[in-house]
Formats: C-alpha cells, structure tokens, sequence
C-alpha cells in the first residue's frame, strides 16, 4: 500500500496530512511554526506519521506548501497553497466553486473550476487587515484565547462597529471600546463583522460562485462563519478538517505524482497542479 | 495678564501648555493618553495650572486640538491639530512653508501660508505604518521599549531593508533578520528608514516647499531628521527635544491669544458703536 503526504507550513502553523491510495486521510497533525520552520515541517509530519501508524518509508511522495515550503527540506516538491486550498476544498466538496482561505496572516479568495483547477485568485498582499491577525489582536487586547473568541462573539446583542482597517489600531480601538463601557460579545462581533466585511471585498474581485467552501485555520471560528454567511446570503461549506486543506491537497497532488509514475512512459501524463 | 491654555488631546500623549499674552511659557504638562478622555484632559490641565503655581480662573481661554479635542470639557474652542500645529510652527520658525507631523498613530503632510493657515494637507490614519506604531511595533517584535528606540539607533551602523507596507508583515522580516543575525539597531534603522520614504511620499503629494519643519513625538530621532533632509533636499527645522511634542499644543495657546484678541476688538467696536448712537 502506497502512501501520500503533505506538509503546509503556514505562518502561524504547520499541517501535515498522510492519505491513503483513495485519498482519504488515514493522519494528520498541527503544530505552532514557530521560528524554527524547517523543525517544524519535520515533527507535523513525524507527528501525522504516528497518528495513521504508517512508515515513513511507504510514504512515496511527499509535498511541501505554504509560505514555508521550500523549507520540508524532506518533501520531493512543493506546490503553492493557492492551488493546494483549490484542490483540498474540491475533494472534499465536490460542488466547490469559489474557496475563501483564512489564515495566520492572509486571506485569499480562489476561484476553481468543476475539476478543482484554479481559475482566478485574489489575496492581501500588502496589508494585514481583515486577516486572521485581526483577531489575533483583539485577542490580545481582551486578554482570551484565540479559540475562545468565535464562541464569545456568537453571545453579542448590540454589536459595535469597528471603524478602524489597520490591525495595529484594532487593538487600541478594541480597548477604547471596552473603556467606554462595551460588552466584550458586542465588540468581539463587531471584530468578526469588520474582518467579514474585508474578506468579501476580496471575494467579488474574484466573483462569487456557489458553492463556497471556507478553509484554513479561522475556518474553525463559529462567529467567522456566521458573519460570512450572514453577509454573502449563503450557506458555507466548512468541516472538521478545513484547516489541513492545504495538507490535504499537496497530499493529492503527491498521490497523482505516484499513480502518474506507475504508468508506462508513454501514458504519463503531468501531474501538474 | 492674559493667559491661554493649549491642549493637544493626541492618539497616544495629551499635552497641555499654559502662555501668557508676552508669549511666555508658564506650565506644561504631558499624559499618556489613554482611553479616558475627557478625565486625562482634566488631569493634564490640572497637572499644568500646578506646574506654573496659577489657578483655573486666571486663565482666560482655553483651546482644545488633536483628535480627542471634542472630549476637553473646559473648553472654550477647538481647532484641528494642522491649524493648531501650523499656527506653533510658523511661531518658532518663521520662514515654515511645509510641515511633517509625525505621531503615535498618524502622519500628516500640509502646506502653510507666512501667516500660519493650512493651504492644503495629505494624511495617513488608517495604517499603522508610517506612524509611531510601526517603530513601536519593530522594537516591541525585537523585545525592545518604545524608550529604548532613540538609544538604539545611535548605535545603528548600516540598515537593512524593512518594506513598510504593513506594520503586521514587517514581524516576518523583523524576525528574519534576527535570524540571520542582523542587529537589532540596523534593524531599527531599517524601520525608521521605511517610515521617511512613506513621508517622502506624503510630502511630494503636498509639493513641499522650503522651509520644512518637523513635529511630533517620533521626529526625536535624529537618524529620522536627517534622512528627511537628504530626502527632500531643503532646509529641515526641528524644535528642541523639549517642545518637539508641545507644538501643536502651544500653537492652540497662540490661537487663544489671537482670539481673546479679536474679541476684545470687536467689544472695542461695538462700545464705539454703541457711543456713537447714542
């Protein structure tokens, strides 16, 4: 039995996923980047190894994404997320036309084809603004957990409105807020709102096409969820496993490097992502 | 003896000074700035009516700028901070045409008249790069206080490239050059050297004639001051150390001068009217 992986090293974390010869995910694993990248590419896909119990030597093909990419020094090639979100979100939802991707520090909006081949994209590049850091700053500022925060926000009953774009001065805005006497719900929605507002900005650049499937680490965030819905009118397509999509289709792209090279020469065809 | 009081209510510090009618500074005070307004602006005052040994009714005017200027309670008027800024500058340097204001939390680009009214201004609010938060943040990333910059650069040799565009992003680069052992203070200089091509920029879309004078908190450093001079190619006017963060505060005690001033002309006017009807 032929194995596949995937290690995507994003700014915050590093996933690893390990699929099987029908692509389905037989181990996965987090861990925080840190500053150490190439450690870290290095124990999530340890780590993926020994949830799924298998060995690294049946493991055929490994692919690394992500900003860190070209640090799996381990991996056999490397792919860039955008096509690796495309190809995760349109296994996993077939019916995926558009994939909004929410990480550490980026946001990208991707539009894919019926085969999960990319047709348009659009990510901040130059700004961190309505990126997962924005709620990393009013986390901070509020002093609760990252994973708590969607929770929270889901309890607000009179929203405020965050008026400012820069990540910087969100968390200033957040603690004149709460000076001013705002509930913690309240402003953390209105958080969840402002970043909501941003991403869809970037969704029309690239146009709205159902189904829309939602990937990456925020993908995990209730709230997130909601403000994205409630704003684009429709339902979202998120599971369990959004965050590892990225792993999940360098994985598949390793599986397709695999079968293409047990074909004799004269039916290869590239396995091109 | 008349006596205005100044207040700049600003992102990040609240300045308040107290001058008399010879333009003679009696007090000053200066306050984190918080998020309570409305008291940190009393406490200023207070702190400053102290420091001069004068009480609240011996000042006849008070004149509130920066942008918590509408939180001063005691007011009696409130201008902008470019008015307010303009009216301190072209004060100390007579010959200001253009000035650089550099703050906490934004940097502001205007052009002056000789008589110190504000032609036309460009600004930056809405991003933290290119204001005090984005050295804040570098020196913050680098476990290094915001006290600590000034230092820290006097030792800087030669800097590194730090893109300015995001001063979330500029953490990745940061921590990049630490990695491959940059130091600290090039790092810094980097930073500050991002900053001055942002107010370059911000200047060029004012037309920034001669002469230039620079105020704010951050235009302390004097890496900043010079690179702006290169840059721009003109004569570059900072107040000392001491006033550099004041200037706004006491162009807003000027502009209570001048409107205690205008007042008493037109009660002037009016009693000369007044008599000659009668």
């Amino acid at each position: 039995m032929a194995y596949a992986a995937g290690v995507d090293v994003g700014s915050t974390q590093t996933k690893a996923v390990i699929v099987d010869e029908q692509g389905r995910i037989v181990g996965r694993s987090l861990t925080d980047t840190g500053a150490n990248v190439i450690q870290a590419a290095q124990s999530a896909f340890d780590e993926a190894l020994a949830q799924s119990g298998v060995r690294e030597m049946d493991v055929e093909y490994v692919i690394g994404t992500g900003y860190g990419r070209y640090r799996v020094t381990f991996g056999n090639t490397q792919v860039t997320e955008i096509s690796c979100h495309g190809r995760g979100a349109s296994h996993m939802f077939p019916g995926t036309r558009t994939v909004v991707d929410m990480g550490g520090q980026d946001t990208k909006a991707i539009r894919v084809s019926a085969s999960g081949e990319i047709d348009d994209f659009c990510m901040n590049d130059k700004c961190a603004a309505g990126t997962g850091r924005f709620l990393g700053a009013a986390s901070m500022a509020l002093d609760i957990p990252l994973p708590e925060l969607g929770g929270k926000a889901l309890q607000s009953t009179k929203p405020v409105k965050i008026s400012t774009t820069c990540t910087v001065f969100a968390e200033s805005e957040v603690l004149a807020w709460l000076g001013k006497g705002k509930k913690i719900e309240d402003i953390l929605w209105g958080v969840h709102t402002s970043i909501a507002v941003r991403t869809i900005g970037l969704l029309r650049r690239v146009g709205v096409e159902e189904q829309v499937t939602f990937t990456g680490g925020v993908s995990r965030n209730q709230a997130m969820v909601k403000a994205l819905e409630d704003r684009l009118e429709i339902k979202l397509n998120v599971s369990e496993d959004s965050h590892y999509m990225g792993a999940l289709g360098a994985a598949l792209f390793a599986l397709d490097h695999i079968k293409a090279s047990r074909q004799p020469v004269s039916q290869r065809a590239e396995a091109s992502p | 003896m008349t006596i205005t009081c100044g207040i700049d209510v600003g992102s990040t510090y609240t300045k308040a000074v107290l001058l008399d009618h010879d333009d003679n500074v009696l007090g000053r005070s200066m306050h984190k700035t918080g998020f309570r307004l409305a008291e940190v602006s009393a406490e200023a005052i207070a702190a400053c009516l102290e420091s001069a040994g004068i009480t609240r009714d011996q000042v006849s005017y008070v004149v509130s700028t920066g942008y918590g200027r509408h939180q001063v309670e005691t007011r009696d008027i409130q201008a902008t901070e470019l008015t307010a800024a303009a009216r301190g500058a072209i004060h100390q340097f007579p010959k200001t045409r253009t000035l650089l204001d550099v703050g906490g939390q934004t940097m502001k680009a205007s052009r002056v008249t000789e008589d110190g009214k504000v032609k036309s201004f460009r600004l930056n609010d809405k991003c933290a790069a290119g204001t005090g938060a984005f050295l804040e943040k570098t020196a913050r990333y680098m476990g290094f206080e915001t006290e600590q910059i000034g230092g820290l650069l006097d030792t800087s040799r030669d800097a590194v490239p730090i893109s300015g565009v995001c001063a979330v992003f500029a953490e990745s680069e940061v921590i990049n050059h630490l990695s491959l052992g940059t130091p600290p203070a090039d790092i810094m200089q980097g930073a500050i050297e991002s900053l001055v091509t942002r107010a370059v920029q911000l200047l060029k879309r004012v037309r920034a004639e001669p002469e230039l004078t620079l105020v704010g908190g951050i235009v302390r450093f004097n890496s900043l001051v010079s690179a702006v001079a290169a840059k721009m190619d003109m004569k570059v006017n900072v107040p000392d150390d001491d006033d550099v963060q004041f200037v706004a505060a006491r162009g807003a005690a000027i502009l209570g001068h001048r409107r205690l001033a205008k007042l008493a002309r037109e009660t002037a006017d009016a009693g000369a009217t007044a008599s000659a009807s009668a």
